[in-house]
């Protein structure tokens, strides 16, 4: 998940929040808040109502407008290529985007990203990085060895379904003979695709995306649905379809009917994680989720971050371009000639800030709800017992994970749920409305209901719900997304002017907005004229 | 219905309409109190005895056969068959309702505890054998026999069928055994009850009403102690008498005697007992203070007993002890109650010994070295967070912990019932560094257990054994390295934080042992 979300959407809903919350006063509630991007910075960007920049012009080498993990990555790999006159702006007072997390006296906890899967082989610049950060502690045999206390702990996984937790996503008990011929002949598939490498030479799904093959023979998937795919292919079992649901909204917030089949089946075959013993299946993750990571690039680039600046204008100027900044703090604006400017934000926001540059395209969002709950104790179960991700076939939520998990206390006492819902089924627009005028007593009322349904053991332990909205959590990669020339045109982007997100991998995962963000910054070097040699 | 009722039986006796409704809906009642009793019988006798084919049966079957006799014996009540019944009711609530309190608390007391059960069943079998062909004759006036028989018979199965029901998924799961027991001996007062109210006019009634409201009363009580006498029945789950039972935030220990004989269980699975834990103490202990020239400093994770501590203060090179144990009630426990502190000789309380609270995973990873010997004394792997404390990660900690020439010794479960989770131990010490070598010894009460012993460098044979062990000679001592093939070193994984392989064998490997 990368996307700096919901900022007219909260807007509109100010009132409607205010009121509801003097209207919840008087009855008896359960404590929390209701989060999501600063949404009087994002009217101001919507609406344009910026003051003129005014004092003397500053000049700057590259400047990258966005502190997401994509941004953050740029300023990560200029600063390890020893260049240092750049300068990040954020919108937000910290950096992250959807990495960022929360902290209370239980527990660091995300609000959005939440995990890294091991990196395949393809994916040089990260691996240089997890090796950078301890996160991998050496090698074997030239494969890498990850280091054990921050891959997941098992038991991973568990899934309540009729009743009782068992380990696993996919149900074991209780299915049809046709449920389990179907979802073994679909994993068989996904292994021949896993294993696939085009006419190109280049693997068939590859994780950064950018690496997988051009043979039309797989991109011919990005033109119909993964439903429709699912269909022609005779996978029809309703136990199956659930799981394959269930992927395509826990990575891209979208049902299978709005997402292509090149990304649904990217879901399932595009993983080759590369680690010695068994360890390539495995997640990284962190009591605050993948703000590990975003933090540990912040600090290594931190004299160069600018939090609490729109950057709300970048146009060409020159063979340079000009970006007019916003200080929130200081409340005025002023101007920057760089000769490289990286737009590291969605492309729906960047479109805003440089229409001369970059086309709208196809792009479209999904929104997301995530609840950090505070409870009393561990939850419990029927079954398995309690796994880092806990999901329930019953539920249209994703289910929840355990922010202590990699933490060793075993006592069972108090600890953090992350829970999340992807707002799939609505159209975006839908969607978020509902989101953005749903008053907090409702969202806790929703999450508590859903997880009391999961866990009736929690019933009088949920101390507190602080739920946090994300109105553009993740780009959808809706059928024809890998031809959109928008897409593509923002990908080969020359200098001055760059774009780095990973809304243009059309896969909201922190391996592409990482690449996107080396990329850009080695596009950049390239243009500078600066030594380096290339990660990627 | 009631007026159906007064229309059929134009010549039955005088009395109001609603007495036959009552009459109807006590078969329901006692058909569904009197499977319920057959059913707390059978359960617990299975629960207490084990083998629940043979216990269910032979409940079952002197439960039925008790009900023939209580049949046959109906034909001598003459005359006044309502306050027999009545009376019946009174006894079946007393008897049933108090059945399964009664058993838990008897079981530990009594000689022969099948006596107790079987009499108990007897009675009330023939209690509630008595009760239908009461009815049956109480109602013979107001149907038609056909109505009667089917009436009757018809209730009489509909109640089994709640019972059957109720039992395994409503009363156990959320009553347990001992509530239930009250709860149906309260439904059969309460039938007594209804009827000496609806016949208060007809006939005098005091006596049994004083009955049948002592035995309510007492039920009452009952119900309101059932969480009291599910403590006392500890007794019974312990088969041997609880002196001490405490839940903390990490687990449940429970410590019981009988005799000389004192036992310790950590959320009901024993970890010693003082008849043979000497064997288990001296094996952890000996073969590593035995093998290190200068044991001055000594670590040992778990073992918040302090018997293993015990042992090794014997040693007098031994100059400190540091234990980290997760549970601040247990160390005090066993340093603080005398006849607790006496089976480690005052261990926990020694100023060579410092006591860490803390949980072992993490405290290794902040902890500096280094120790002579180390004595790694966790609890079985029955779960991912006790697992963690046999991974490679946890054991690469630990190596940094121990002296270049040290030793440590880790308790690493029955070789015999489960080789493979046994050797996974070793695998494990070997992946994180370890020169490793496994031995086993016979602990009565556990059987045949494993430890391994882990050292930066060659493990020898040489060992120097102090005097006046009562388990360990030098003889014994090399025997224990010994495996016969049963027990031999066999293919195992390593067990890693990411894939508990530990957790999951030894799960495995119990439950086929178990059944």
């Amino acid at each position: 998940m990368k996307a700096e979300p919901t900022r007219r959407e909260v807007l509109a809903v100010g009132s409607a929040l205010a009121a509801s919350t003097l209207a919840a006063c008087g009855e008896e509630a359960i404590p929390g808040t209701l989060g999501g991007a600063d949404w009087q910075r994002g009217h101001l960007l919507r609406d344009g109502h910026f003051p003129e920049p005014e004092g003397a012009v500053e000049d700057v080498d590259v400047v990258i407008a966005g502190g997401g993990v994509a941004g953050l990555a740029t300023g990560w790999r200029l600063a390890e290529a020893g260049f240092d006159r750049f300068a990040l702006f954020e919108l937000e007072d910290r950096t992250g985007g959807n990495a960022r997390s929360g902290r209370n006296a239980v527990s660091a906890y995300p609000l959005g990203a939440h995990y890294l899967p091991v990196p395949n082989r393809e994916a040089g610049a990260l691996r240089h990085m997890l090796r950078q950060f301890g996160m991998i502690t050496g090698e074997r045999d030239g494969v890498p060895v990850y280091d054990p206390y921050q891959l997941c702990a098992d038991l991973e996984e568990r899934l309540l379904w009729r009743g009782h937790w068992q380990e696993g996503l996919f149900p074991r008990q209780g299915i049809t003979a046709q449920d389990r011929a179907q979802h073994e002949a679909f994993e068989r598939r996904m292994a021949e695709y896993r294993a696939a490498t085009g006419s190109d030479g280049k693997p068939a799904f590859a994780i950064p995306m950018a690496f997988s093959s051009e043979d039309p023979r797989f991109r011919s998937l990005d033109r119909e649905t993964f439903a429709a795919w699912l269909d022609r292919e005779g996978f029809t079992s309703g136990v199956l379809r659930a799981w394959l649901r269930y992927g395509c909204r826990d990575d891209y917030g979208s049902e299978p009917e709005h997402v292509s089949a090149w990304a649904g089946i990217h879901y399932f075959a595009g993983r080759r994680g590369w680690a010695t013993d068994d360890d390539g299946d495995r997640e990284l993750t962190w009591p605050e989720g993948n703000d590990r990571l975003a933090a540990r690039m912040a600090g290594r680039i931190s004299g160069h971050l600018r939090p609490a600046h729109t950057v709300f204008r970048v146009a060409p100027a020159g063979d340079g371009a000009h970006i007019d900044v916003f200080n929130h703090r200081a409340r005025r604006s002023r101007r920057l000639r760089a000769k490289v400017a990286v737009l590291a934000m969605p492309h729906f926001v960047a479109t805003r800030i440089a229409p001369e540059t970059a086309e709208a395209g196809g792009f479209s969002y999904a929104p997301w709800v995530t609840a950090n709950v505070t409870v009393a104790r561990h939850p419990e179960g029927k079954g398995t017992s309690l796994a880092w991700d806990n999901v329930s076939t019953a539920s249209e939520s994703l289910g929840y994970v355990v922010a202590t998990h990699q933490s060793e206390a075993t006592d069972g006492g108090k600890t953090v749920l992350t829970w999340y819902m992807p707002l799939s089924r609505e159209d975006p627009k839908e969607a978020r409305k509902i989101m953005m005028t749903r008053p907090l007593r409702d969202w806790q009322a929703v999450v508590r209901s859903d997880l009391l349904a999961m866990n009736p053991d929690l019933e009088g332990a949920i101390e507190r719900i602080d739920v946090w909205r994300w109105g553009h959590a993740m780009v959808r990669p809706s059928p024809g997304f890998l031809s959109d020339p928008a897409r593509r045109a923002a990908n080969d982007a020359a200098p001055p002017i760059l774009f780095a997100h990973s809304d243009l991998s059309g896969l909201s995962l922190f391996e592409e907005a990482h690449h996107r963000g080396v990329i850009a910054a080695e596009k950049a070097l390239a243009h500078l004229r600066h030594a380096f040699e290339s990660l990627a | 219905m009631a007026e159906d009722i007064a229309a059929a039986s134009p010549e039955g006796e005088k009395a109001p309409a609603s007495l036959a409704v009552i009459l109807l809906v006590s078969v329901l009642v006692v058909a569904t109190c009197g499977l319920i009793y057959e059913l707390l019988a059978g359960t617990l006798a299975s629960y207490l005895l084990g083998d629940s084919v043979t216990q269910f049966s032979t409940v079952i079957g002197t439960y039925l056969f008790a009900m023939g006799v209580g049949s046959w014996l109906s034909r001598h009540v003459r005359g006044d068959e309502m306050g027999v019944f009545v009376r019946v009711e009174i006894m079946i609530a007393a008897l049933g309702g108090w059945s399964a309190a009664g058993l838990f608390m008897l079981f530990p007391l009594v000689g022969d505890f099948r006596v107790v059960l079987y009499a108990l069943v007897l009675a009330i079998g023939v209690l509630v054998g008595l009760e239908i062909p009461l009815l049956i004759r109480i109602l013979r006036h107001r149907f038609a026999f056909r109505e009667l028989v089917s009436n009757v018979l018809t209730y009489d199965y509909v109640g089994a069928l709640i019972a059957s029901l109720l039992f395994p998924l409503v009363l156990v799961p959320w009553l347990g055994m001992i509530r239930t027991g009250f709860v149906f001996g309260l439904a059969n007062v309460a039938v007594a009850l209804a009827l000496l109210f609806a016949l208060r006019r007809q006939r005098s009634v005091a006596a049994d009403m004083a009955a049948a409201l002592v035995v309510t009363a007492s039920l009452i009580a009952g119900l309101a102690m059932a969480d009291r006498m599910q403590r006392w029945s500890e007794v019974a789950f312990y088969a041997e008498p609880v002196v001490h039972a405490r839940s903390t935030p990490y687990q449940r220990i429970v410590i019981t005697r009988r005799g000389e004989d004192l036992r310790l269980y950590l959320n009901g699975n024993l970890q010693f007992s003082t008849r043979d834990e000497y064997r288990y103490h001296e094996a952890l202990v000996w073969p590593v203070l035995g093998r290190v020239a200068n044991p001055a400093k000594v670590l040992i994770l778990g073992g918040g007993d302090g018997l293993a501590a015990r042992e090794v203060l014997r040693d007098p090179r031994v100059r400190h002890v540091t234990l980290v144990d997760l549970d601040p009630e247990m160390t005090h426990l066993f340093r603080d109650t005398p006849q607790l502190a006496a089976l480690n000789g005052g261990s926990l309380s020694s100023p060579r010994m410092t006591v860490h609270n803390a949980d072992a995973f993490r405290w290794v990873r902040e902890a500096q070295g280094p120790y002579d010997a180390i004595l790694v004394d966790f609890p079985d792997p029955t779960e991912f967070s006790l697992g963690k404390l046999y991974t490679e990660s946890f054991y690469r900690e630990v190596a940094r912990l121990l002296a270049p020439d040290g030793l440590m010794t880790v308790q690493s479960t029955s070789p015999l019932i489960a080789p493979r989770s046994y050797w996974t131990v070793a695998s494990t010490l070997e992946a994180a560094g370890f020169n490793a070598r496994g031995y086993h010894a016979y602990v009565p009460s556990f059987g045949e257990w494993g430890f391994t012993l882990a050292a930066h460098r060659p493990i020898g044979d040489a060992v120097r054994l102090p005097k006046g062990l009562r388990f360990l000679t030098p003889a014994s001592e090399r025997a224990m390295f010994d495996f016969p093939p049963d027990m031999a070193r066999r293919p195992a994984p390593v067990n890693r934080l990411d894939n508990q392989a530990l957790v999951r064998s030894f799960a495995e490997e119990w439950g086929k042992y178990e059944g």
